[in-house]
């Protein structure tokens, strides 16, 4: 069977936003979320790299992808600080604890 | 050949991430994705791209990741998530059927790997919103490591003066 390099990339995009879905949706721990929403956003860059690629605009593709790369930085940065200061503040990581302080 | 070599990596890494319990572990196996995606995305003609995620993706926020779950430390969380694991595995294939029917147009297109020359000017000149937008971005990205690293040393320097 052959297997061109358009399949790859989409089974390996495919792949990467159902295991980052996955992780969400069964994750309790808060720094869990950001590693799976990590992995669903790498996803994302690839398919913006590679549907720049193959509609002949690689250019606006990339310059795409550069600004995800810096936005989901900035998402880790900004998520992973929120974390820490939960964690001094309330104790604990697990967002079932978290959530239950509005109440 | 490389390419489905590459795409295995890339699953396998993202699915240790997933599933290992030790958060520092699960860091690793996200680097060592991201780190398998930007040599696929150097494989597509992202030269620029590739570069930029493997030192930003796979390194920054790897220790971002690392300093992280050191200050916070590995608490061990119940394996209870909010919904049960046999709903969240059909979400997950119901996603994945829908996005693999929206992407199955791209297949018929061949990838051209001729690079055009427009990138530099398409990033400096004709995006520039982007452009002031991600420094903005990054100024939060900055205050937002700034206020966790003050915390922590104004901790140490309470912990100094209650031993002293």
């Amino acid at each position: 069977m052959n297997i061109s390099t358009s399949m790859v990339v989409l089974i390996a995009v495919i792949g990467l936003f159902g295991i980052g879905l996955y992780c969400l949706l069964i994750t309790r721990n808060l720094i869990r979320v950001l590693v799976g929403l990590q992995i669903m956003v790498k996803g994302a860059m690839l398919v913006l790299v590679f549907a720049g690629q193959s509609q002949g605009q690689p250019s606006l593709g990339q310059s795409m992808a550069l600004t995800v790369i810096v936005a989901d930085t900035i998402v880790a940065v900004v998520g992973l600080a929120l974390a820490v200061q939960v964690k001094r503040s309330v104790g604990t990581l697990d967002i079932a604890d978290i959530s239950k302080l509005k109440r | 050949m490389w390419h489905v070599i590459i795409l295995v990596g890339i699953i396998f890494c993202a699915y240790q991430a997933v599933r290992d319990k030790r958060l520092l572990v699960s860091a690793i196996w996200l680097a060592g994705t991201s780190a398998l995606v930007s040599i696929m995305m150097y494989l597509l003609g992202a030269y620029q791209i590739a570069v930029i995620e493997l030192s930003v993706g796979s390194g920054l926020v790897t220790v971002l990741f690392v300093f992280a779950i050191n200050i916070a430390g590995d608490e061990p969380i119940p394996n209870l998530s909010f919904i049960p694991k046999w709903l969240a595995r059909i979400f997950s294939v119901a996603a994945i059927i829908l996005i693999g029917w929206q992407l199955l147009p791209l297949l018929n297109f061949p990838i051209n790997l001729n690079q055009d020359a427009g990138f530099q000017q398409l990033v400096w000149e004709n995006r520039k919103a982007d452009l002031y937008l991600q420094v903005v971005m990054i100024f939060a990205g900055v205050i937002s490591m700034l206020r966790l690293l003050t915390d922590e040393y104004q901790i140490r320097i309470l912990h100094k003066e209650v031993q002293e």
